[in-house]
């Protein structure tokens, strides 16, 4: 990879502009990486839905594409200690967190490679070395257990925080308002992420919530919420670094609504009918988050098209070693079938 | 017409209470509402209002006074118009009893009683063994080990400091266990002790909290969630198995659940069906679960301890009768009871009597009435009901050849149901006549005393099973 004028700056400081939305100042480096990242859960996921295609993934499989710029703003605004934890559409949250693709494509695949061995699937991984802490099935449910990692951070009198992930479906679960309530009680440093993607499924927000601006849901609780342009990932991260000052510095938890899209169906099998081919259309034309990232890195002359063609290949010659690795990687053992049920 | 005011039961499970103090004195006036006492239970102390006008004619029952029945008269009172210097203490009225429970409630567990006979004079009886009704000594208690008397309530309670004490990261959270001490009293003290960062009252949120101390598992803290009872954990059930039970597996062994989920389970007294169901099968079909039930305080002691210090997660179903039933506890510094092994309570050689928690004291006692018939019965505690300590029940079987499973809750799908399938797959060679469950009636606990009585197991319904399968009718 080439990149030009990488000295610009490298301090993690927030610019407004024009009165918008705050963002993230990033240096070339940082820009560079951000795409990087974005692009990688993208290619990722393209992979991932072709080899359902071809029946080497089993099961529901729910793809990130079009949310990339949430995950990759959020994360990189964590430190060494700080927890994550998300529901079922977090392949992009692992690699995020820095996994390797590897592992999280042969968990795909359900071969004795994958990052659970295979006996997590696609909606069960965890990488907690990395803080990563799942990966879970039901929906809701991260929200509690996301809780209680705050909790031991605090329990410890650590300055870390929890991340935890939810869609705008979640949020019309009892323990996301259980969760938001003992973590204000006992001022947990929680940041509560709703990938607000718009659909629950197939239900739109405006079906299922009686107040749609999901970033005031904490109101009763007393907790600060900030809507944030989700495929923006320069505003996703000016928003996290905000929640995560307040929570090191003790204020309790902190909600971020991330107004973001996803391009696929729900899971690979909803030919999604509930909404139009032109609203997704248009979200991919103008706002399309790794274009806007890509724009940018051209604008500032930091790489051109030509050295942005041999990131992408870069990128896809990566992916492509972890699908040959996850198709070559042999099926769990049948021994495997009783082992890690207790300790 | 005098009045007579009886000692007042202020719970379902109330027996007996300390008279703590009188607030008024003989010759006293007395309005509906005044507070004319202070009663002590083991739980807590309550205020007892007069629901009468008068004059306290006699105070019987002196202040200080402990172990008062409920339902024993403690003073009288004399209506308006009547001298109370006239009032004879023996012919005032007795007072109407809303309810007959207290003292005599049978279905309250109760420490058998030692044979009154010698056994070795008694009818050598059934198959021609020597009936024993001796309590055999827990085997992982060593020889010669100094005993006192707790209630299950302290055992329990103690368990938890002492953990809480060797480990930092050892908490407990629940409704009312911190400043309240304890819906029924079990973490009395430890707010004290640990303070409020590590004994937490949470809001009424039990499936919020559950999850919440998985969280917190899943990042290595011990947290020990205490259910004010296990029906409220219904709420909560997803985390349990879902969260709790299941990531070790999902994760490939990556992540870990130390965590402990404990509280009453099984009817109380009078608290209708929403307040009084057993989950023990339910939670023991889970696999990535350890599930114990314990019947006494020694037990419940060296197994919450052993729950605790356990790295998976464990559900620990005791029983709200039984937290103020006392027995003997080892006085050892460390007392930590092996999971998943099951308990010869009594030696038998004629039947084997299968149980666990609150059903252990019928069965003992049901041991006790056959062995006045002449029937040896075998009494077994699974204390642990996953894993289910099978091997332990199968050589009792292969020595008396007949079993029954006494457990107090519905029967289909049961831990009963399990072990008579067990028996049936790995001793069939070994039975001479069909195991049999002697489970709760299959029906929502109904709340009328004597439907109540009639819907749970008692002594009687053990009895009559083992004859049974003993063919002694």
């Amino acid at each position: 990879m080439t990149t030009k004028k990488t000295t610009k700056k490298s301090t993690a400081s927030s610019r407004r502009r024009n009165s918008g939305p705050t963002l993230y100042d990033a240096s070339n480096d940082e820009l560079v990486e951000l795409y990087t990242q974005m692009l990688t859960i993208r290619r990722f996921e393209e992979k991932a839905g072709q080899m359902y295609g071809m029946g080497l993934i089993g099961g529901f499989c729910h793809l990130y594409i079009g949310q990339e710029a949430v995950v990759v703003g959020i994360q990189t605004a964590l430190k060494d200690g700080d927890s994550v934890i998300t529901g079922y559409r977090e392949h992009g949250h692992m690699i995020a967190a820095g996994a390797d693709p590897k592992g999280v494509m042969a968990e795909l695949t359900g071969r004795s490679g994958g990052c659970s061995r295979g006996k997590g699937g696609s909606m069960h991984m965890f990488d907690p070395e990395r803080g990563f802490y799942g990966g879970h099935g039901i929906v809701g449910a991260q929200v509690s257990l996301g809780t209680g990692l705050g909790f031991a951070a605090k329990y410890r009198k650590s300055d870390n925080v929890s991340v935890a992930y939810f869609g705008d479906g979640a949020a019309n679960q009892g323990q996301v308002y259980e969760s938001f309530n003992m973590a204000r009680i006992w001022n947990l440093p929680v940041i509560y992420i709703i990938e607000n993607n718009q659909y629950a499924m197939g239900t739109s927000v405006s079906r299922s919530s009686s107040q749609i601006e999901l970033h005031r849901r904490g109101e009763s609780f007393k907790i600060p919420g900030k809507q944030v342009d989700g495929m923006n990932v320069l505003e996703v991260r000016a928003a996290m670094d905000e929640a995560v000052a307040h929570c090191r510095k003790g204020e309790g938890p902190f909600i971020l609504e991330m107004k973001t899209y996803r391009y696929r169906g729900h899971s690979m099998s909803d030919p999604a009918k509930y909404r139009s081919k032109e609203e997704v259309q248009k979200m991919r034309a103008e706002h399309d988050a790794i274009d806007q990232v890509k724009q940018r890195i051209l604008d500032a002359d930091i790489m051109d098209e030509a050295a942005l063609k041999d990131l992408d290949k870069e990128i896809k010659a990566k992916i492509a070693d972890a699908a040959t690795f996850a198709t070559d990687s042999p099926e769990p053992e049948l021994s495997e079938l009783y082992t890690d049920v207790l300790a | 017409m005098a009045i007579k005011i009886t000692m007042p039961a202020l719970s379902p499970t109330m027996e007996k209470g300390t008279l703590a103090k009188w607030l008024v004195k003989e010759g006293d006036s007395i309005e509906s509402g005044d507070v004319i006492a202070e009663i002590e239970t083991d739980k807590a102390t309550m205020e007892v209002e007069s629901v009468d006008e008068g004059i306290i004619a006699k105070i019987i029952v002196a202040e200080g006074t402990d172990d008062v029945p409920v339902g024993e008269l403690i003073a009288i009172v004399a209506e308006e118009g009547e001298d109370p210097k006239d009032i004879d203490v023996d012919s005032a009225p007795e007072p109407e009893k809303a309810d007959d429970k207290g003292a005599e409630d049978d279905r309250k567990a109760k420490i058998p009683e030692s044979p009154k006979e010698d056994p070795d004079e008694q009818d050598a009886g059934f198959a021609g063994a020597v009936v024993s009704s001796e309590n055999l000594q827990d085997p992982e208690i060593p020889e010669g080990t100094k005993m006192v008397k707790l209630t299950v309530r302290e055992a329990l309670r103690d368990a938890m400091a002492e953990e809480m004490r060797k480990d930092g990261d050892v908490f407990v959270m629940g409704e009312e266990v911190a400043e309240y001490q304890g819906a029924y009293k079990v973490t009395q003290g430890l707010l004290d002790e640990f303070g409020a960062d590590r004994v937490i009252d949470t809001p009424i949120t039990e499936h919020g909290f559950a999850g919440l101390g998985a969280g917190a598992a899943f990042a290595g803290l011990k947290p020990v969630i205490e259910f004010m009872t296990f029906n409220f954990a219904m709420q909560a059930i997803d985390h349990i198995i879902n969260s709790a039970a299941k990531t070790r597996y999902m994760s490939g062994g990556l992540v870990s659940c130390p965590i402990v989920f404990r509280g009453p389970n099984g009817a109380a007294s009078r608290v209708g069906a929403q307040h009084s169901q057993n989950y023990a099968s339910w939670y023991a079909n889970v696999p990535g679960l350890k599930v114990i039930a314990p019947y006494d305080a020694a037990d419940c002691k060296g197994l919450l301890k052993a729950a605790i210090q356990d790295p998976n997660p464990v559900v620990f179903l005791e029983n709200e009768l039984m937290y103020g039933e006392s027995f003997e506890v080892p006085e050892l510094e460390d007392y930590v009871l092996p999971i998943g092994k099951a308990r010869i309570f009594r030696e038998g050689a004629d039947v084997t009597i299968v149980s666990y928690s609150i059903t252990v004291g019928e069965a003992l006692k049901a041991a006790d009435k056959l062995a006045e018939e002449g029937i040896s019965a075998e009494v077994i505690d699974l204390r642990t009901i996953r894993p289910l300590d099978i091997d332990t029940v199968i050589e009792s079987v292969k020595k008396t050849n007949r079993c029954v499973i006494a457990e107090e809750g519905w029967p289909q799908c049961s831990v009963a149901s399990d072990v008579s399938a067990q028996l049936m797959e790995k001793a069939f060679d070994w039975l001479d006549a069909p195991v049999t469950r002697v489970n709760s009636a299959d029906v929502p606990l109904p709340y009328a005393n004597n439907l109540e009585k009639a819907a749970v197991v008692g002594a009687d319904d053990i009895v009559k099973a083992a004859k049974a399968v003993c063919y002694a009718d």
